[in-house]
């Protein structure tokens, strides 16, 4: 579904991704885990487009969206819930949604995609008429997919989800990740939580200072002496 | 039949039309009515800048220059052409929108203070250009005999343009007009796009919003509305110069939007309507007039930090507190 050839990303002369090849199959949850600055984050954002690689092709259902404008990566079924949520503070929680929504042609699925999203996340419900600034982290969090979702893609990009919400709040967001993916909701997601990534990815690599350096299984990445010592041993 | 309005800003809204609709039939006060047509300037102006930084969020501090490119445009299409005004008007408007899309450029690429920097620069340049352009523009000496649009006869009834009351219904109807649009625009896809990139930019972006459209459809909107805005005044007033088109006109335009509350579509009206006549109302303190005013707008700032519509919704909110408990 989605597949990157030698992708090679750099900010002026630092090279935050040095080459790397990944594949995302369709209905698949796929992580990336790594240490900060291993270029995760810059993963995601070149493949909607916000950054453009260097070189290296980028191909999402068998076309090449390398040099596709993002508003059209968006319109083709690719959405990201950004690192640090990036919700709309001053606008209402509903707001924030109608904007997920934008890319939608047909704007007669909005309301069944709102209510689908109210049914994932009821809080956002209770609050839709709050502004998404004043909203916990957690909830920014449900927020931050929620809008994503509002935009009906097929395949959701995630960066670090669980980032600063206790451990409780990892546990419920990890859950709805799955029953977004049993939904039929391809997802690529970023983690520094490698275990709760791990557990719940279907396959994952391992990136490090730009590089892929492992891919596997979620079980065997689990399981692999490596990924034990460099990202698991702390927890 | 007995229509009930559904809320009090539905009522003010009505009322107010009503008033600035009769007011030149009520009274032949020239001045209260050059007053009054130099506010209806001021309200495209600001409307202009108001889709520029109140709801696309780019801070623009050159706007006098495209309110001087509709000005010159247009009184030099009319006086060295011969135009009719009518074709002089939009075209004056259309100059400035594609000057308005040349400062869009740059905007794509900076943010915040370099790009008021690079705006106050491109002001500049209009400005220069103004007063060294000397065989077109006549430099700093302006130029005078700006004619007014002239008659338009229907038959044998006569509608003269050269009198204030008339100039007045015809600035009336182009804020109308205006205000309308940006109603529409403001409610449609592309005012959802404009806030989006005022609130955040990357997430407006990864929500699908191409930033490079919508950002050059809010500098040339904008700007297209400050360029009428200059034909208006240069056919009104008669003599355009220079001088009317500064860094400091740029600033009042600005304060007027903040004033009047950013992103909001009555704002900028209390802000252009509410500022012009306080002006002139103080022109009693004779040469401290600017200290005043300035002290004025201080005041303003501290007490409604979001401008008076914010001012407004703060006031509501806090009346409807007691009736909760």
């Amino acid at each position: 579904m989605l597949k990157l050839e030698q992708v090679e990303t750099t900010y002026g002369h630092i090279r935050a991704l040095k080459g790397i090849s990944i594949e995302v199959n369709k209905g698949e949850i796929v992580t990336l885990i790594g240490a900060n600055g291993a270029g995760k984050t810059t993963t995601l954002s070149t493949i909607i487009g916000i950054i453009r690689p260097k070189s290296g092709k980028i191909f999402f259902n068998g076309k090449d969206i390398t040099r596709t404008p993002s508003a059209k990566i968006v319109a083709s079924g690719i959405a990201l819930s950004p690192e640090g949520r990036r919700v709309f503070p001053k606008l209402t929680v509903m707001e924030n949604l109608e904007m997920g929504a934008y890319s939608l042609r047909d704007q007669s699925t909005f309301s069944e995609n709102l209510e689908k999203m109210f049914g994932l996340f009821p809080v956002l419900k209770e609050r839709q008429k709050q502004m998404a600034g004043t909203l916990s982290g957690g909830e920014q969090q449900m927020l931050s997919i929620a809008r994503a979702m509002m935009a009906n893609p097929t395949l959701l990009l995630l960066d670090e989800p669980s980032l600063g919400l206790a451990p409780m709040l990892v546990k419920s967001i990890f859950a709805t990740i799955d029953e977004i993916n049993k939904k039929g909701v391809t997802v690529l997601l970023v983690e520094q939580n490698a275990k709760a990534a791990l557990s719940l990815a279907h396959r994952g690599y391992v990136l490090e200072t730009g590089n892929v350096i492992l891919e596997g299984t979620g079980k065997e990445l689990l399981d692999n002496e490596l990924v034990k010592k460099a990202y698991l041993e702390l927890l | 039949m007995k229509q009930k309005f559904k809320s009090a800003k539905t009522f003010l809204i009505a009322a107010s039309l009503i008033i600035a609709f009769v007011i030149p039939l009520i009274t032949e006060n020239e001045y209260y009515l050059h007053t009054l047509i130099i506010s209806g300037i001021y309200i495209l102006l600001v409307l202009g800048l108001n889709l520029i930084l109140g709801y696309a969020g780019q801070l623009s501090l050159g706007h006098a220059a495209f309110y001087g490119i509709g000005a010159y445009t247009s009184a030099l299409l009319m006086m060295k052409l011969h135009f009719s005004f009518w074709l002089a008007l939009p075209i004056g408007g259309i100059a400035a929108g594609i000057a308005g899309l040349m400062l869009g450029f740059p905007a794509l690429r900076l943010k915040g203070p370099y790009l008021v920097i690079c705006t106050i620069a491109f002001g500049e340049i209009a400005h220069q250009i103004f007063m060294n352009w000397e065989s077109l523009t006549r430099g700093p000496m302006g130029i005078p005999g700006v004619p007014s649009p002239g008659e338009f006869s229907i038959g044998s009834f006569v509608i003269d343009f050269s009198e204030k009351q008339v100039y007045y219904y015809l600035v009336f109807i182009i804020v109308i007009i205006a205000l309308l649009l940006n109603y529409f625009l403001v409610r449609s896809k592309t005012g959802r796009a404009f806030v989006a990139i005022r609130e955040d930019q990357t997430a407006a972006e990864v929500i699908g919003v191409n930033l490079t459209f919508y950002k050059l459809t809010a500098f040339l909107s904008g700007t297209f509305l400050a360029g009428i805005a200059g034909s208006l005044y240069a056919h009104y007033i008669g003599f355009i110069s220079p001088e009317s088109f500064t860094l400091g006109e740029s600033i009042n335009i600005l304060v007027m939007v903040i004033v009047g509350g950013m992103g909001t579509i009555i704002g900028p009206i209390f802000g252009a309507v509410g500022l012009t006549f306080l002006l002139e109302l103080m022109r009693a303190f004779a040469d401290y007039r600017m200290v005043i005013y300035g002290l004025i707008l201080m005041i303003l700032i501290v007490v409604l930090p979001e401008g008076t519509m914010g001012g407004i919704d703060i006031l509501r909110r806090n009346l409807k507190k007691p009736q909760k408990i």
